[in-house]
């Protein structure tokens, strides 16, 4: 069965004037897919994640994320459902500075799934090794770098056991060295825990590393071969 | 919960100088409160029990319509001999009562034999007037305090003694109009003159009760007052009410209350004083309610538009609005807990640094009045319990605007 399915999905911004973001677009995403959206700025790739992460409700169309249709999820039901089911990674790693880097992997478990303590601690530890920071535990985020950030949010993503996670950008502040470990670590991970990982890019030396690739242009999208395909 | 508090405390923490400015400001308020509240009662205090432990007593009984005609104290108002012995009764079995003093009061001329003045008098009998009225003893110079007075003797009012260069054992005559508007005078030894103090009542003399019985050529015993001491002055209220019930019961022939019952509160303009600084208090209450107010709305209302992209965030991950608006609740009432603590340690240092200051002032003649300042649990407790309700109130608002926040322009907002 498919994790994400849509159909004839479409997004509207209302304002002075209305901006179609996304004009109608069909796909399905299977389980434990690695997939890439990419696209010029302003195509809609962040307005699609939102979507499928029950950021935002799509105007029209039909959504279906891990068998469940959220395009009329409720704002506390939505929260709900995403604490639930979909682990984020943002652009700028959005790490709680106030927390350590165990705490932070530890959020979701505590606050919002209310997780018992010494599952908490088992299931941290597990994800600061699979993710290579068990020795930065303790640090606070402002004392690590940025590709040891975004490893603490892929670990903080992964580790309610979500089906799905949505990576908007992930790269975009890293260098490329940095950039290209971060999706093979996750990679990696989809490897390991079974996760689909869905993430946006401009950059094609990053989408050379997706399994599929969808190009979104205008709002319209279009399933093209994958650079890892085409390296076969 | 426990998280909540750490995220919270963490916060505080990170925003070192405005937690501990805010902080100081809340400390500051409640310091001056409390400073206040135990200055201001600890001179309350001094200036109520000066005036009821050396002269009112806390409640006075009087025939009906006494008080209202006291100025030319009135001899045909005073209480009958059956009327008095009806008081004495309820008032001897009264487990509230310590003490009670029955009273005549006299307007008379006073005459050192060169010089004729007036003079108001209260005649007592000394060991009640003692028990009633315990501070007496020390307005009084030269003579014996210990017993007060004996028969036959006067406490001169200091300023009249003075003006009338009268000394302790000075022999001088009074003379006084009786009931019928005869005429009688009898000389009495100065055995000590008495130091006033303010308010109506504090100019007077004193002589014994019997003394005053011949001087007025009475045959019944009567007295114009009946001052009384209450073993607890916290339960005078429900005594006062309680006697006055009791004694509403004896009628008249026209079936009207024969006497009646007031609290030293009635018999002195100085609870005006009391109530003025109830009053000034109130207001200082207020202001820290604003304070308060004022500065944890506005650290909360900053707080959460830095956080912005956190709260974005943690609510993107599923962190429900409940939680979000707890987190910064927590926040803002940590904040007004800091600062009543802080304040509440301040005040009692202060309080304990002035009580060591050993600070006096002067209550009308009464000289170098030491003030001593206390503060009870009940208003730390109290003061603490506002300041935390205000703090929560305060950040209502602005954790209310974070739990409500849309992730995505949160999420978007640099
Ligand atoms: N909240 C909004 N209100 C109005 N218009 C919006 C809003 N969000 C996005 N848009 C518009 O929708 C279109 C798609 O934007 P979107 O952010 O999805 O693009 P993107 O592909 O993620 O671009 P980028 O690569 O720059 O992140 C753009 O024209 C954008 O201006
Ligand atoms: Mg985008």
């Amino acid at each position: 069965m498919e994790l994400v399915t849509a159909q004839d999905l479409k997004k509207t911004y209302t304002g002075d004037i209305p901006i179609e973001a996304i004009r109608g677009v069909n796909f399905t995403i299977q389980p434990a897919s690695f997939v890439s959206f990419v696209g010029p700025s302003g195509s809609g790739k962040s307005t699609l994640l939102n979507m499928i992460g029950c950021l935002d409700p799509p105007t029209s169309g039909t959504l279906t994320v891990a068998g469940q249709d959220v395009s009329l999820l409720k704002v506390k039901s939505a929260a709900a459902f995403r604490g639930k089911n979909i682990g984020f990674i943002f652009q700028d790693f959005n790490l709680i500075p106030v927390l350590t880097v165990f705490e932070n992997i530890e959020y979701p478990l505590q606050m919002v799934q209310n997780r018992p303590a010494q599952e908490r601690r088992k299931r941290v530890k597990e994800l600061l090794a699979a993710v290579g920071m068990v020795e930065q535990g303790h640090k606070f985020p402002h004392q690590i770098s940025g590709g040891q950030k975004q490893r603490v949010a892929v670990a903080r993503a992964l580790v309610t056991q979500a089906k799905l996670v949505l990576a908007d950008e992930p790269t975009a502040n890293l260098d490329r060295e940095t950039a290209l470990r971060i999706i093979a670590l996750m990679k990696d991970m989809r490897d390991k825990f079974g996760t689909t990982f869905i993430f946006s890019t401009h950059d094609p030396k990053i989408v050379e590393n997706a399994e599929k690739v969808f190009v979104i242009e205008d709002g319209t999208m279009r399933e093209s071969n994958s650079g890892g395909e085409r390296h076969v | 919960m426990f998280n909540i508090l750490k995220i919270a405390g963490r916060n505080l923490l990170r925003y070192k100088r405005r937690t501990l400015l805010t902080s100081t400001l809340v400390t500051l308020g409640v310091v001056a409160v409390l400073l206040f509240i135990s200055a201001s009662g600890s001179f309350k205090n001094m200036m109520i029990g000066q005036i009821t432990d050396s002269m009112l007593g806390h409640i006075q009984v009087h025939q009906k319509g006494y008080l209202a005609a006291i100025d030319s104290l009135p001899l045909n108002l005073n209480m009958k001999e059956n009327q008095v012995m009806k008081i004495r009764e309820i008032l001897e079995k009264h487990p509230e009562v310590e003490a009670f003093s029955p009273r005549i009061k006299i307007g008379a001329m006073f005459s050192n034999y060169a010089e004729t003045t007036n003079i108001r008098l209260n005649a007592v009998i000394p060991e009640m007037e003692l028990k009633t009225v315990p501070l007496l003893r020390d307005r009084i110079i030269g003579g014996n305090s210990k017993i007060l007075l004996q028969k036959g003797e006067i406490l001169v009012p200091e300023l009249l003694a003075k003006g009338m260069k009268v000394q302790v054992g000075d022999d001088i005559v009074l003379v006084a109009t009786n009931k019928d508007g005869s005429v009688n005078g009898q000389s009495f030894r100065v055995g000590g003159i008495v130091v006033g103090i303010s308010g109506p009542g504090g100019r007077d003399g004193y002589i014994h009760l019997e003394d005053a019985q011949s001087l007025l050529r009475m045959e019944a015993k009567e007295v114009s007052e009946i001052a009384i001491r209450l073993k607890s002055m916290g339960r005078l209220d429900t005594v006062s009410t309680a006697l006055n019930s009791e004694l509403e019961s004896i009628r008249n022939k026209m079936d009207k209350p024969v006497f009646e019952v007031h609290t030293w509160a009635r018999l002195t303009p100085f609870f005006n004083i009391v109530k003025m600084i109830d009053l000034m208090t109130l207001f200082i209450k207020i202001m820290l309610v604003a304070i308060v107010l004022v500065s944890i709305m506005n650290v909360m209302v900053m707080s959460v538009y830095e956080r912005i992209r956190e709260i974005g965030t943690i609510a993107a991950m599923g962190t429900s609005p409940n939680k979000i608006l707890l987190l910064f609740l927590t926040e803002g009432t940590l904040l007004g807990l800091l600062g009543a603590t802080l304040g509440v340690m301040v005040s009692l240092i202060a309080i304990t640094a002035l009580r060591a200051a050993q600070l006096s002032f002067d209550f009308g003649q009464q000289k170098g009045l030491v003030l001593n300042p206390t503060i009870g649990v009940a208003d730390m407790v109290a003061i603490s319990a506002i300041v935390v309700c205000i703090a929560v109130i305060g950040s209502l608002q602005p954790a209310w605007k974070a739990a409500k926040m849309d992730p995505i322009t949160a999420l978007r907002h640099t």
